[in-house]
């Protein structure tokens, strides 16, 4: 499922429930650095994006009432470290999401939401946004070497 | 998951609310509820002091968004304390520096 050249290492399947994603944000933060080379702002960024795409997939699930769990699946590769999450919600165009009104508009105060979508894209270094069999595939990607004693284990 | 939310009136009339933990999806909804209680004693001047939380998502920025607009509809204001750069980026990335006044401690919006 992973792209060429990045192997899976680990999957984690969570109901899609509200109170896992902070368990997410765990067992992200901690393969993250146990396992890559990687500051800690960035993976405070992985970790927020990570649980903004597990959020819009329980969120997806909710809406359609579907019992499934949402999947991840860590990967990694010499230069980098994906994730993805995987759903079985109704899908999105992320392309064709509303955009807010300016934020010195005081109109700006009546949107709430759709900002998850625009802090994933600004924190990890590449994102992809697909329609799977079931429902969506993200993943997130982050350029990062192993850990310095993981060298060669990847 | 704990939320830690304590809210402190001042003479000036400001409410404190402190905020300590995880602000997310499924967190938020309570932040929310403790905002919209404020309000409805009468609470208009709030600020939320985010100093203690260690992780907020856009689920708590849109609770904080919808907590100004409140306050605002009753010529309140709803500003912030934050000086963690984790969360600060957040609010950078978003564009909602822009929304809020974001102070450097509470020391700052009290009476001496």
């Amino acid at each position: 499922m992973g792209a060429p050249g990045v192997d899976p290492v680990i999957e984690l399947e969570i109901p899609a429930r509200a109170e896992y994603v902070g368990l997410v944000r765990l067992v992200v933060s901690s393969l993250a650095t146990a396992r890559r080379t990687l500051a800690e702002d960035r993976i405070d960024d992985l970790k927020l994006a990570v649980s903004e795409a597990c959020t819009n997939a329980i969120e997806a699930h909710a809406d359609v009432d579907v019992d499934e769990r949402v999947i991840l699946r860590w990967s990694e590769a010499d230069d980098r470290l994906q994730v993805q999450i995987d759903d079985r919600g109704p899908g999105f165009d992320p392309g064709q999401l509303p955009e807010h009104p300016p934020v010195t508009d005081p109109e700006r105060l009546n949107f709430e939401r759709g900002l998850g979508i625009p802090l994933i894209r600004t924190l990890v270094d590449e994102v992809a946004f697909d329609p799977s069999e079931w429902g969506m595939s993200v993943r997130l990607v982050m350029f990062c070497g192993p850990a310095d004693d993981l060298d060669g284990a990847a | 998951m704990d939320l830690g939310l304590e809210a402190t009136t001042h003479e000036n009339g400001i409410t404190v609310l402190a905020v300590r933990g995880e602000v997310d999806v499924y967190t938020a909804p309570r932040l929310r509820e403790k905002l919209v209680e404020l309000v409805s004693n009468g609470k208009f001047d709030i600020v939320v002091d985010l100093e203690a939380v260690d992780f907020l998502d856009s689920t708590g920025l849109g609770v904080l968004v919808g907590g100004l607009k409140r306050v605002r509809s009753h010529d309140g204001d709803l500003s912030l304390v934050c000086t963690q750069q984790r969360i600060l980026k957040v609010f950078e990335i978003t564009g909602l520096t822009k929304v809020f006044t974001i102070h450097d401690s509470v020391d700052a919006v009290l009476p001496e």
